[in-house]
Parts: C-alpha cells; sequence; structure tokens
C-alpha cells in the first residue's frame, strides 16, 4: 500500500448511514458514503455527465445519479443502468479512531 | 454462432442502445448499425448546452466509448444512408449502391430540424442545431460582442440563448407564440424561464413572426413580420423537430406523424421494429399514442424493443421525462405538464429550487422541478403508483416525498 497516499477527510460522525458527500482532495471530487456503517470511496463525478453522485441518492448499494438516473455499485463502481456504461473509479478507505482516510496513488 | 443478421438503421442514441442491448441481451448473430452521420453514436443533449459553450471533449458525447463497438462485434457503417427499405425481400439498399439482407430490422432514423419557411432561410450564417457539426459551426461563428439572432424560444433555442449570454454575445430570440416553450410548460413555468432570460439580458420578442434574413453574401439581419430590421452575425434556428420516417412510409409501414408502433416498438411489418422521436407509439401512463421528442425515450424505448426483438419484450410504460439546462437552472419534467388547473408548488421559486406539481384526480399528473432534481426519482414513483396525495403535504417542503410512497 506503500504507493497510497492517505488523506484526511471527514470524521465518520459527518455522515449518516445511507449520505454521501462530497470531498475535495487537492482538485479532485470524491464521494465518500457510509453504508450501514461503512464506508466507501469513489469519484464523485458520474461518468456519463457533469454531475455529483454525493448529490444523487442510495438505494441498497447503490447509488443513483441525481442528473439521468443512471446507477453505480458504491463498493466496485461499476456502472449498473443506463445512460451509464463507464465504471466508477473505487479509493481504498481507511479509518483510524472516528476519522475517515482516501488513499490516493501519490503524485 | 446463430446465423441471423439484425440491421439497425439510424446511429443515433436509439440506434446504439439498440445495437448495444441486443448484444448485452444474448443476440449472437450479425448486428448491422447503420446510419448517414460520420460520427460515432452521440448524445444530443449536450450539443445545445456544454458540448456549445463548455469545454466538453467531443468524445464525452459518445454514447459508448468508440472501441466498444469492435468489442462487441457490432459492425459500424457510419457515413452510409439507407435509401430503401424492401420489407418483402427483407433487404435494405445502402447510399453506396450494396444491399443488405435482414432477419430483423430496427428503425431508429430520429428526427431532422424543421426548416424555416421564409427566404434568406439557407444563407451562410444561418445555423440549424441538430449534429456535432452544427454544434461546432454555431461555436465558430459566436463572438464576445456579436450580435446572435435565435428563432424560436422552444428548449433549443433558449439554450442556445443561454449559451450564447455565456459566450459574452449580445442575443434576440424571436418566438412566433405569445409565451416561451409554449408547447412543454405551463403558462406560470413560461413565465419563470421568460424573466430568467430577460433578467440576464436576452431580448426575447413574442408573439413575433419572421418575414425574411436578408444579408450578402452572408446573414445580417433578420426582418420581423412587423417590418423591424434586428442586425444578427449570426441567426439559429430551432423551431422544431422533424420525424424521419419517409424510408418507412416508402416502404408501406403504417405512418401518423411518425412510424406507427405498439408498446413493444413493433411496427406493421412483423420483422420491422422502430423506436425513438420516430415513432407514435401508445404510452399507457398518458392513456394516448404520443410522438416523444427526447433523450429518455430514445435510450429506453429502444432498450425495450431491442429486447422485444429477442423474444423478451414487455409493454413499455414508462412516464415521460425530460431536463433542460439554462443559466444556473437545471429543470426536469416528469410527465407532459400542460395542464395548470390544479397545481402546488413546493419550494421557493424567488429561491430558484422548487417543484411545481400538476394534480388531476388528486394524483400527480405532471411536475416540473427545478434545481431539485434528488427528488424526481419519488415524485416519478409517486405517479407510477397512482398515489392519491394531500396537497399540504405535498407543498411542504418539510415533508419527505419518500414518505408520501408509503
Amino acid at each position: 500500500m506503500s504507493d497510497l497516499e492517505f488523506h484526511a477527510v471527514l470524521k465518520t460522525s459527518d455522515l449518516d448511514p445511507g449520505e454521501a458527500k462530497q470531498v475535495l482532495i487537492g482538485r479532485k471530487e470524491i464521494a465518500i458514503y457510509n453504508l450501514e456503517g461503512a464506508f466507501y470511496a469513489t469519484d464523485d463525478i458520474c461518468t456519463h455527465a457533469y454531475a455529483s453522485l454525493a448529490d444523487g441518492y442510495i438505494e441498497g448499494d447503490r447509488v443513483e445519479c441525481p442528473l439521468h438516473g443512471g446507477c453505480f455499485e458504491i463498493k466496485t463502481g461499476k456502472a449498473c443502468t443506463p445512460p451509464c456504461v463507464e465504471d466508477l473509479k473505487t479509493y481504498t478507505v481507511k479509518i483510524e479512531g472516528d476519522q475517515i482516510f482516501v488513499g490516493l496513488p501519490r503524485g | 454462432m446463430s446465423a441471423e443478421t439484425y440491421l439497425v438503421i439510424g446511429t443515433g442514441q436509439s440506434g446504439a442502445w439498440t445495437a448495444r442491448t441486443l448484444r448485452d441481451e444474448g443476440f449472437a448473430g450479425r448486428i448491422v448499425l447503420i446510419g448517414d452521420e460520420r460520427h460515432p453514436p452521440y448524445e444530443r443533449p449536450p450539443l445545445s448546452k456544454e458540448l456549445l459553450f463548455g469545454d466538453m471533449p467531443v468524445e464525452k458525447t459518445y454514447v459508448f466509448p468508440e472501441p466498444s463497438y469492435g468489442e462487441k462485434s457490432i459492425e459500424c457503417r457510419l457515413g452510409v444512408a439507407v435509401t430503401r427499405i424492401e420489407p418483402a425481400a427483407k433487404r435494405v439498399h445502402l447510399g453506396t449502391g450494396e444491399t443488405l439482407g435482414y432477419d430483423k430490422l430496427m428503425i431508429a432514423t430520429g428526427s431532422r430540424a424543421r426548416p424555416l419557411p421564409v427566404p434568406g432561410a439557407r444563407l451562410p450564417g444561418v445555423f440549424y442545431l441538430r449534429t456535432i457539426d452544427d454544434t461546432r459551426a454555431i461555436r465558430a461563428a459566436i463572438r464576445p460582442g456579436g450580435n446572435v439572432v435565435v428563432i424560436g424560444a422552444g428548449w433549443i433555442g433558449l439554450e442556445v440563448a443561454a449559451g450564447a449570454i455565456k459566450l459574452g454575445a449580445a442575443v434576440t430570440v424571436v418566438e412566433a407564440a405569445d409565451r416561451v416553450c409554449a408547447r412543454a410548460l405551463t403558462p406560470d413555468l413560461s413565465a419563470y424561464l421568460l424573466a430568467r432570460h430577460r433578467a440576464k439580458g436576452a431580448d426575447i420578442r413574442l408573439g413575433t413572426g419572421i418575414a425574411r434574413i436578408t444579408g450578402e453574401p452572408g446573414a445580417s439581419g433578420v426582418v420581423l413580420a412587423n417590418g423591424t430590421t434586428i442586425a444578427a452575425d449570426l441567426v439559429v434556428i430551432g423551431i422544431g423537430i422533424v420525424p424521419n420516417c419517409e424510408i418507412a412510409e416508402a416502404a408501406g409501414l403504417a405512418v401518423d406523424n411518425g412510424i406507427v408502433v405498439d408498446e413493444m416498438g413493433r411496427t406493421s411489418d412483423p420483422s420491422i421494429y422502430a423506436a425513438g422521436d420516430v415513432t407514435n407509439h401508445p404510452n399507457a401512463q398518458l392513456g394516448r399514442r404520443i410522438r416523444l421528442e427526447s433523450w429518455e425515450n430514445a435510450q429506453n424505448q429502444a432498450i425495450n424493443a431491442a429486447r422485444a426483438m429477442l423474444g423478451k419484450g414487455t409493454a413499455y410504460a414508462e412516464i415521460p421525462w425530460f431536463w433542460s439546462d439554462q443559466y444556473d437552472l437545471n429543470i426536469q419534467l416528469v410527465g407532459l405538464p400542460l395542464d395548470a388547473r390544479d397545481a402546488v408548488t413546493r419550494g421557493d421559486p424567488a429561491a430558484d429550487q422548487f417543484i411545481t406539481f400538476y394534480l388531476k384526480d388528486g394524483r400527480i399528473d405532471s411536475a416540473a422541478a427545478i434545481n431539485a432534481g434528488r427528488d424526481v426519482r419519488f415524485v416519478r414513483r409517486l405517479m407510477q403508483a397512482g398515489k392519491i396525495v394531500d396537497r399540504a403535504l405535498l407543498a411542504d417542503p418539510a415533508t419527505k416525498l419518500q414518505g408520501l410512497l408509503k
């Protein structure tokens, strides 16, 4: 994991189960999700058009884009309904105490 | 490998989704996607939005990444027109002189911009907006401080106006009807949008006809029916679209304001299907036939019809859904909001975040959401479920729409 640099983003208490928030790491927009107490991170911008998935709707372990209704699996980033066909990037999340960290490749 | 060949005519949203769905749903035969445009299949909504005045790369408009057609063994014949269908022989004639046989055929020929029948409408500097090439030409012609005249205050006209203002041009919009988007919106929403455009500096002339477009060698002015001339460096005409159903009509298929299909996308010929803008189809939610000009219908009707081509069809019965982006407004319509007699507004129009519901018999018949995309899924579900809704609860932003579904 030495190729990842971990960035502190949110406290675990910032995000209720079933919620998502956008965070910025540098200029990168990343969505952090709380799925029943487990935290996940994906690119925040839909692969189809410019919309924030953190503004979308979470149902089960999928997030639905608020703009055109395409869905992604949060854990894998897999695009699962039209119009989305390109998968989302996912990122490693680690929790230390109540701090959520997201791992991005260095550089 | 099945020896069957399925042809898809038209490389827009419907054609691309037909080909892709056929393959993804297990069709193992030959799929050929044929159309006269040279670009890979692309989505049209960005053409009057991000591609026109933003920095969206053209590849982002593509329905599927270009290599995916090869990966899925979908043969693309781009830049090739289909000139004739022979249903009895089950083959099509191409502009190249070739013929191609089919076992099943999808007609997804879409629509084209409606021409404005006035003198000067073909001058250089007069544009329609329907293709990537149109968008590029318009973008290249718009200059900060230049005069853009938009003819037609429908969605395309208003999006172009908003985009041209963003690019620094002076914009005049000329509309024959007495309000903007009269075919798609209730009068209250037309007034809301009109006010926004005027506040942003667009000069909007309603109830105004066009006599001619003048200029030598290119367009330099638009002469209104009342004799006034408006200076123009470029003119963009957006007065609606016309379905491309001539090829179907010539083949003897039933055509009536679009190719007549059933809820499975079947035409009057058992081997031929159609989907998208070009179809006149039944809509169970609306309780009548309709021809829809929308991205969502182009996609979902095609997916549905492609499944039907494989014997897996279900009745297509979606609630029409549409969106537009103008300035900082994201406008989403669910159903067809035309009847404003029983309206309930939730949220604050002055804050540019609200939904207006139009009720019929106590149920939501349609709705318009301004910067409220998150709620739209629940509006749709309430409509699909045919829920009787409480007006006061609906109007109260503190009520979660989700809760009304129970």
